[in-house]
């Protein structure tokens, strides 16, 4: 009876997740998506549990316990800590695939077809290289690593003289499975190049990284649906995989480069050869009370939010600046970059975590053409995606890349610590523009006193 | 080729292709929900995890299943407690949150 259940209730899961994933393509329903996936989640759980084959219930109990016990703790992190939160749990997924896919190798091998094992190589091999990749990319976006790109020569040799040799060991232990002293040098050549695919990569990469990550964390897990001849599995690990594709897609047309130019690239070093010529060229620097003054007057206000507003948290200031212009009649729309900030959609989440309705936040394709019309374009900790280069300047390393036309603004202000060039490591020409006028300081510091004289002076 | 493997192949690309046109359209807006969202989802390897943590074969197949089933289960629990906390937070003009 309960054998005939199971796959049932295996079914029911998989539809619930397929339908929370449609759900979460508006607002309205996407709550409803998250309860559907959880539940679905939870039946495929209870079927498990009713499996016949478990013997003891002791482990299991232990283990519920401590993931409860750190998993909620990782749900109440502050919204500004979710880049590094989601490469975590990418890294925990993977981490699980890897050791359930070692655990079946010593269980069944030799007797084990070729097939089953070629997909357990894969399910290890993904497994183990997101896990210490993701740990990597997780030391880089809580800063305990150095975020800027760490590249020497002769790099690109290594990572792919190590890849080879995970890929060469995985292929012999295929053709002969019996090998198992082999198995741990596979596993630990996929742990290894997991590291080193990450050392060369930047901070501003971290979209493209994080959304990759993701899709191999799923592959992982249909591969160990193959494993285990599971086809809830299957699904769910080529929903997440597919996600994750879309999602790296995205980031990169949004950065104008390729995959493999993210991967092994290097960005930043390169340019920090070319930008060293740069000459002492006069901008146009405010206070607080004169860009407060500006702001008086305008009508139309886009606010151009960066990583820089997530580093100095400035969010809520923010929003109390929305709050007064708004008040003042003044017309506040956020335009959102897809790669400002960390991961896909950090923008989005910062400013509704600080309570800012997500129907003043507008992507880049529709608000482009508002930027004429606008009285003031206010950039706060963004750069790159604002420089005019990207659109006219063929030897501008972001050449290409989509922007933001801040620069069609009347008035553009630009809140920012100091002269210092972004991430890719090169001048922003906005900053010398004569419309532009450059607020110097702490992001949060001068988005409060910009509140402070604007509720002044009216 | 196996008739189960066959079936499972079948399975995979058309889930590929069915998560591809839906998650095309979820709103750029709700990116980063989608991603802990859909990284929750992929916790469902806590379906192996049991049953390797749960046979108990060998030391080695119970200690692995023990520590991938506490991996995953963080995923479960953190993964879709932190998406309806993010989703709680967006709110429309006019409308205070809830």
């Amino acid at each position: 009876m309960i054998d005939q259940a199971i796959p049932l209730l295996y079914l029911a899961a998989a539809a619930s997740f397929i339908l929370a994933l449609k759900w979460l393509s508006s607002v309205p329903t996407a709550r409803r998506g998250v309860i559907v996936g959880a539940a679905g989640m939870a039946l495929a759980v209870a079927g498990t549990l009713m499996k016949p084959e478990i013997e003891s219930y002791r482990w299991i109990a232990v283990a519920f316990v401590a993931g409860t016990a750190i998993g909620v703790p990782m749900a109440m992190m502050p919204m500004t800590a979710v880049p590094q939160r989601t490469a975590l749990s990418h890294a925990f997924g993977a981490l699980a695939a890897a050791l359930v896919g070692t655990a079946e190798f010593y269980l069944r091998a030799p007797a084990i077809d070729r097939f089953t094992m070629g997909a357990l190589v894969l399910e290890v091999l993904l497994g183990f290289l997101t896990f210490t990749a993701s740990l990597m990319a997780f030391g880089k976006l809580q800063e305990i690593l150095p975020t800027r790109p760490i590249t020497w020569r002769s790099q690109n040799f290594l990572n792919f003289t190590l890849l080879g040799l995970a890929v060469a060991s995985g292929t012999y232990l295929v053709a002969r499975p019996e090998t198992s002293w082999l198995f741990p040098v596979f596993s630990a050549l996929a742990l290894a190049f997991g590291v080193m695919l990450i050392i060369p990569i930047g901070g501003a990469d971290m979209p493209t990284v994080i959304s990759l990550l993701n899709s191999y964390a799923g592959l992982s897990a249909a591969a160990m649906g193959f494993v285990l001849d599971n086809k809830l599995l299957i699904i769910a690990g080529a929903l997440d995989g597919s996600s994750g594709l879309i999602l790296s897609v995205i980031m990169c047309r949004a950065m104008n480069r390729s995959f493999t130019n993210v991967l092994f690239g290097a960005f930043g070093q390169l340019q920090a050869t070319t930008g060293s010529s740069q000459e002492q060229r006069a901008v146009r620097s405010a206070t607080p009370e004169e860009a407060a003054g500006i702001l008086q007057v305008a009508s139309r206000v886009i606010v151009v939010p960066g990583y820089g507003m997530a580093v100095a948290q400035a969010q809520h200031k923010v929003r109390e600046l929305y709050d007064v212009l708004t008040k003042a009649g003044v017309d506040v729309r956020f335009a959102i970059h897809p790669v400002a900030g960390r991961m896909p959609g950090h923008m989005n989440v910062l400013l509704a975590e600080a309570n800012i309705p997500y129907d003043r936040l507008v992507e880049m394709e529709d608000v482009n053409s508002d930027f004429p019309q606008a009285d003031v374009a206010l950039v706060i900790g963004a750069n790159d995606v604002t420089n005019p280069a990207a659109r006219h300047d063929r030897n501008s390393p972001i050449y290409g890349m989509p922007i933001l036309d801040v620069d069609k603004a009347r008035t553009v202000m630009v809140i920012k610590r100091s002269m210092s060039p972004g991430f890719a490591g090169i001048d922003n020409e906005l900053y010398y523009l004569d419309r532009t006028l450059m607020v110097f300081g702490d992001a949060k510091a001068v988005v409060g006193n910009l509140v402070k004289e604007f509720a002044g002076g009216t | 080729m196996s008739p189960s493997l066959e079936v499972g192949l079948y399975v995979f690309v058309l889930a590929t292709f069915l998560g591809l046109e839906i998650i095309r359209r979820v709103s750029p807006l709700l990116h980063t929900p989608l991603m802990s969202l859909t990284n929750a989802i992929s916790a469902i390897t806590i379906v192996g995890s049991i049953l390797v943590a749960g046979e108990q074969k060998t030391t080695l197949s119970t200690v692995l299943g023990t520590l991938a089933v506490t991996c995953s289960m963080i995923n479960i629990v953190g993964g879709y407690l932190i998406t309806y906390r993010m989703l709680r937070m967006f709110r429309k003009s006019g409308k205070e949150r809830r």
